[in-house]
């Protein structure tokens, strides 16, 4: 029976020869991944299990990220939880302040996802690891402590939508611009219980930090996984991390798809999704002026080197608008030095931007750039949901690095 | 499985988990403290109107975005007793059922039952009966696999008792 690309890796992880879409499987997991806020539920989870041991203490990693370097009482109590943890368990993939980094940004990074694998990891932005081949998806923190503890974890197999992509994109147009296009056409159930399948030659045209983005926000679509094939750039990615050997699966030409959708590359533009979903995307024909207090250039979404030397090419040698709070957030310590070797961070300061350590941190409201009642804020991060930065009257503006570098330069929502 | 019954508070679209439970309440996990910020970006009264068995209904996609489980569990702790939706976001979905918050598809039954409305759920039939309008539907019934995670009342316990 003809599979999908994500069926050939569950069957495979599953110890079965075919499955389809619907089926209820148990497969084996490659890696578990939680970070501060999901894990320490998931350690009182797996407290009451009667494994007290994980499975295996190098498949499991534990990134502190969200609320790190600490904000209060209560995420230093909670990161102290996943510490002790991490040292009892002798967890060898534990990461905290100093050398941690945005877990999604971070675990390809360190070589620790490789195409093939089956990935969960408490946090919805798990399914980033599909540009590199695997299947990844979010999950909550009871199936990561039963991850942990057995190595495996259920799955209803999905179908797929099946997304060709094709030609070439334009100069500012990025991989944000490609899935807030796929996410403003689909809608934000549009993949629900369902993967996203990329393909088509234009997949060469896209740089894995546009891939990584583009699976990142699979969830955004409601989608369970999105994934692109191994091609070249995937290859010389894998290896320049020094990541295990590796599988790359090919989805059957015969493959069913419950449809299919083609995105000419070429024709895309800057594209900017409004308050308060994701699939509320808008071109530049069609947004008149909206002044900005605040930007944030980061994220599990776009804080890679590509996303920061995209900014800082628009912000050199140029000053932020009057009155526009610019926050650049490095996802990972890697990240950060690379952009100080290339002079990207003297690019951002002399411009008048804040940047700060590796943090998930104002993304979900946390800290490091909440927002008060009424203000307005161009993001590169994945959700402009009520409240999701700060005041419930806030709006967050979902965009790509280079429009919220061109709009921190103007002090509104600008094209580059 | 025990039915819920309870009266209806009832949402739209898209309830994403940053409303159920802001960010900023997540340096907590404790399920009372959780419980008393439940709702609050959206409706703040929630919490003073919640009821003891009270059944949330809402539209389609909920729980959609960050895979929190503090989201369930602060709807669970408020008392809700089940969360009907026309449709429900895959992590949300996994992470009611693992922690024993029952949760029902049924698009028609989502969009008929109004606030207030008291409404009957028969877990193991998926019937829907909506009391106070006299209409019955057919929602989802959970498949045996997932019935056995929450007659073992979550996933934890499912493990233990299968080892």
């Amino acid at each position: 029976m003809a599979m999908t690309m994500t069926q050939k890796i569950l069957a495979q992880a599953a110890g079965l020869s075919e499955v389809k879409a619907g089926q209820l499987i148990e497969a084996k997991l490659s890696l578990v991944l939680g970070n501060d806020i999901t894990s320490p539920v998931a350690i009182r989870e797996m407290e009451k299990m009667k494994p007290e041991k994980v499975f295996d203490r190098e498949k499991i990693a534990l990134v502190m990220d969200h609320f790190v370097p600490n904000k209060d009482i209560k995420s230093a109590e909670h990161c102290k939880i996943v510490r002790e943890f991490a040292a009892a368990q002798e967890i060898t993939n534990y990461f905290d302040v100093g050398e941690m980094g945005i877990e999604h940004a971070l675990l390809p990074e360190k070589g620790l996802v490789t195409a093939g694998d089956v990935v969960i990891g408490a946090d919805s932005h798990t399914c980033t690891y599909g540009a590199l081949g695997a299947f990844s998806t979010g999950v909550g923190s009871t199936d990561m402590a039963a991850g942990m503890a057995t190595g495996k974890a259920w799955f209803k197999v999905p179908s797929a939508i099946k997304v060709v992509l094709t030609g070439k994109p334009k100069k500012y147009v990025s991989g944000k611009d490609v899935i807030l296009h796929l996410i403003g056409e689909i809608g934000v159930d549009g993949a629900l219980y369902e993967s996203l399948e990329f393909t088509g030659d234009g997949v060469a045209a896209l740089s894995m930090d546009d891939r990584f983005t583009i699976a990142n926000m699979a969830i955004e679509a409601g989608a369970k996984n999105g994934i692109f094939g191994v091609d070249e750039k995937t290859e010389e990615y894998l290896k320049a991390h020094g990541s295990r050997p590796y599988q790359a699966f090919e989805a059957d030409p015969d493959a069913e798809y419950e449809k299919e959708i083609t995105i000419d590359l070429s024709t895309l533009k800057p594209t900017v999704a409004f308050p308060h979903l994701p699939e509320n995307t808008h071109t530049f024909e069609d947004i008149g002026e909206i002044r900005i207090d605040q930007v944030v250039i980061g994220s599990c979404t776009n804080g890679r080197l590509q996303d920061l030397r995209e900014a800082a090419g628009l912000m050199k040698g140029k000053h932020v608008a009057k009155g526009v709070r610019v926050i650049v957030i490095p996802a990972t310590q890697r990240i950060y030095m690379e952009a100080l070797k290339e002079g990207l961070i003297e690019t951002f300061i002399e411009a008048g931007a804040a940047v700060s350590t590796p943090t998930c941190g104002p993304c979900l409201g946390g800290y490091m750039g909440v927002l008060a009642a009424g203000e307005k804020c161009v993001s590169t991060t994945n959700r402009n949901f009520i409240g999701r930065m700060g005041d419930t009257t806030s709006e967050i503006y979902l965009a790509s690095p280079a429009v919220a570098a061109k709009s921190a330069l103007t002090g509104k929502l600008s094209e580059p | 499985m025990e039915k819920a019954k309870g009266k209806v508070i009832k949402y739209g679209d898209n309830i994403d988990t940053d409303v159920i439970i802001p960010a900023r309440y997540l340096n907590s996990s404790d399920p009372k403290d959780l419980a008393a910020h439940c709702m609050v970006d959206i409706d703040k009264d929630f919490v003073n109107r919640v009821q003891p068995g009270d059944i949330m209904v809402a539209n389609k996609n909920f729980g959609c975005g960050s895979s929190r489980e503090h989201a369930p569990i602060a709807i669970k702790a408020s008392g809700i007793s089940c969360v009907i939706a026309e449709t429900f976001a895959r992590i949300f979905y996994r992470n009611a059922i693992n922690i024993g918050l029952p949760i029902i598809e049924c698009p028609e039954a989502a969009k008929e039952i109004e606030e207030g409305d008291l409404v009957e759920v028969d877990f193991d039939s998926g019937e829907i009966f909506d009391v106070t309008k006299d209409r019955r539907y057919h929602g989802q019934a959970f498949p045996p696999f997932m019935q056995k995670i929450i007659a073992a009342e979550g996933l934890v316990n499912y493990i233990n008792n299968e080892s």
